[in-house]
């Protein structure tokens, strides 16, 4: 419940006047879960604009997969992470076999659970991709009947770049991509998701 | 209802001849498909319908009362500052520079809503002028200043500067214009800017050949030029007594104005368009594109128009 106000009363509205999100493709947008929704990573509003796409009634289902060592370390933000934003929290750098990482991952996507990924794994330069990390292919392997849907964001990391806090207002553009299948092997599965965000990035390069 | 009866009977009139407007333009779209369903006409019912929003906020805008009017014109700079910074490549460092150009805004606005005039003029061309360059310089990145700096105040100066204008027509003292009353005066110069917009695009198809301006906007010619303006000035000289306080002579003089500047916002926001090689300015009007795509004309006439009749009657 505190979630739904906090994305219906504060993010939504705040997305809608100081951003403005132009989303193109829309309809690609998962109804249900499970899926995952796999997008570049240049600023903190990227899962909060991911999120605000989400209707109200699906949106309880959405959460973003976030860094336990930046979002856990206080007890405020913790709190704040997990129940308002809504995050699960995964370990950046595992320690033991990556089967015991990927589990809550797997966990919620078995409940139905729509998962915001960022394979980069922290937030790059503004409207660049970095290099994809293979959790996301990991996870896919385990469970290659859930859909992928690309997105690419461009601007966010204008309005709000790594190591800012004042937000400048920018309109934003959200290039949503179809859902893409496990293709056999972690290695074409992989290349064909990255094949995809560099197609979407072109497209926001050509409207620019 | 108690507002509209409060309103000046002219000012009503000009509302209901507009919702006349745009229901013969609804009806003509919709007529049209239907005629001829071969060709698309979706780009066409996507742009009327637009115009009946565009009007509806124009209408809010004006209705109500000086805080309600602020603030909705305000936020229409803040969109247009918004697209434009969008549009144009701006420098990493300048992060805290553009947060101090929004902050112009609600200050520049606040100006017109106590109808401060010595400030709301030169605020933006002399004070945000000087500091911005300074906030620029404290950061100390000089790689693209001159660019960086030259293109922000020409973004502030138009979207907020030109726009801010239409603003302030509305606190003007309204027993200078009985007609019209406080709104008359902005009702007039957006109803003949965009009908002039309207007029030079069917002139220009019906019987337009020589190009204008064909680097910057190809689909702009002579004949829709000039039988834009003249449609404009007859419009002007017609209304004017029930909107202003302008004689017929000043009328026709603001037709012109609003004629010429009209179109020279009209092709400076293609040029920057062009420049930056997009088509349209963004996509937040369905039919029209931008925001700025729909102000365009505005930027030019707002000013213009505001200083002739303030120099004339206020």
């Amino acid at each position: 419940m505190l979630r739904i106000l906090f994305y219906a009363l504060i993010v939504k509205p705040l997305v809608l006047v100081m951003l403005g999100l132009n989303a193109r493709g829309r309809h690609y947008l998962p109804a249900s879960g499970p899926a995952v929704i796999v997008a570049n990573h240049n600023s903190h509003l990227d899962a909060l604009a991911l999120m605000s796409l989400f209707s109200n009634r699906v949106i309880a289902n959405v959460h973003p997969v976030a860094a336990a060592d930046y979002f856990l370390r206080n007890r405020f933000l913790k709190w704040f992470a997990l129940n308002v934003v809504g995050i699960i929290p995964i370990d950046r750098e595992p320690t033991e076999k990556s089967g015991d990482l990927l589990a809550p991952l797997i966990d919620a996507l078995d409940r139905g659970s729509i998962l915001i990924l960022f394979p980069e794994g922290t937030r790059g330069e503004p409207e660049n991709m970095g290099k994809l990390k293979n959790g996301i292919g990991h996870l896919i392997s385990e469970r290659p009947n859930v859909p992928v849907i690309p997105i690419f964001f461009y601007g966010l990391g204008k309005c709000l770049p790594k190591g800012e806090f004042i937000v400048v207002p920018f309109f934003v553009d959200a290039y949503i991509g179809e859902p893409l299948h496990w293709a056999g092997s972690r290695q074409a599965f992989m290349n064909t998701l990255m094949n995809k965000m560099h197609a979407l990035q072109d497209r926001a390069a050509i409207n620019k | 209802m108690n507002f509209w009866w409060a309103l000046p009977r002219s000012v009503q009139i000009a509302f209901l001849a507009i919702g006349v407007l745009l229901s013969i333009a609804s009806v003509t779209s919709i007529w049209l498909a239907h005629a001829k369903p071969g060709r698309d006409y979706l780009e066409l019912r996507l742009r009327v319908k637009t115009w009946w929003l565009i009007v509806a906020v124009f209408v809010a805008a004006v209705l109500f009362n000086r805080t309600v009017s602020v603030t909705i014109l305000g936020f229409i700079s803040f969109l247009a500052f918004k697209e434009y910074l969008s549009l144009i490549p701006t420098r990493r460092a300048d992060h805290r520079v553009l947060f101090w150009a929004y902050l112009s805004i609600p200050m520049q606005f606040y100006w017109v809503w106590i109808g401060w005039y010595g400030l709301f003029i030169i605020f933006i061309p002399v004070y945000m002028f000087l500091l911005l360059p300074m906030r620029m310089i404290l950061i100390g990145e000089t790689q693209g200043f001159l660019h960086a700096i030259g293109t922000l105040q020409w973004g502030l100066m138009i979207t907020v500067f030109s726009l801010s204008h239409m603003a302030f027509m509305l606190v003007l003292p309204p027993e200078i214009n009985p007609a019209g009353g406080s709104m008359g005066l902005l009702i007039y110069l957006v109803f003949l800017t965009e009908i002039n917009d309207v007029a030079q695009y069917i002139w220009g198809k019906s019987l337009g050949k020589r190009k204008i301006v064909p680097k910057v906007s190809p689909n702009k010619t002579v004949a829709g030029f000039l039988g834009g303006v003249a449609t404009t000035t007859l419009l002007a000289v017609v209304l004017a007594p029930w909107l202003t306080p302008l004689s017929q002579y000043e009328a026709l003089a603001a037709g012109i104005l609003i004629g010429l500047a009209g179109f020279v916002g009209d092709v400076t926001i293609s040029a920057l368009k062009r420049d930056l090689g997009v088509k349209d300015s963004g996509a937040i009007l369905p039919g029209h594109g931008g925001i700025l795509d729909r102000l365009d004309s505005l930027t030019y006439t707002a000013p213009l128009f505001f200083h002739y009749v303030f120099f004339l009657h206020y």
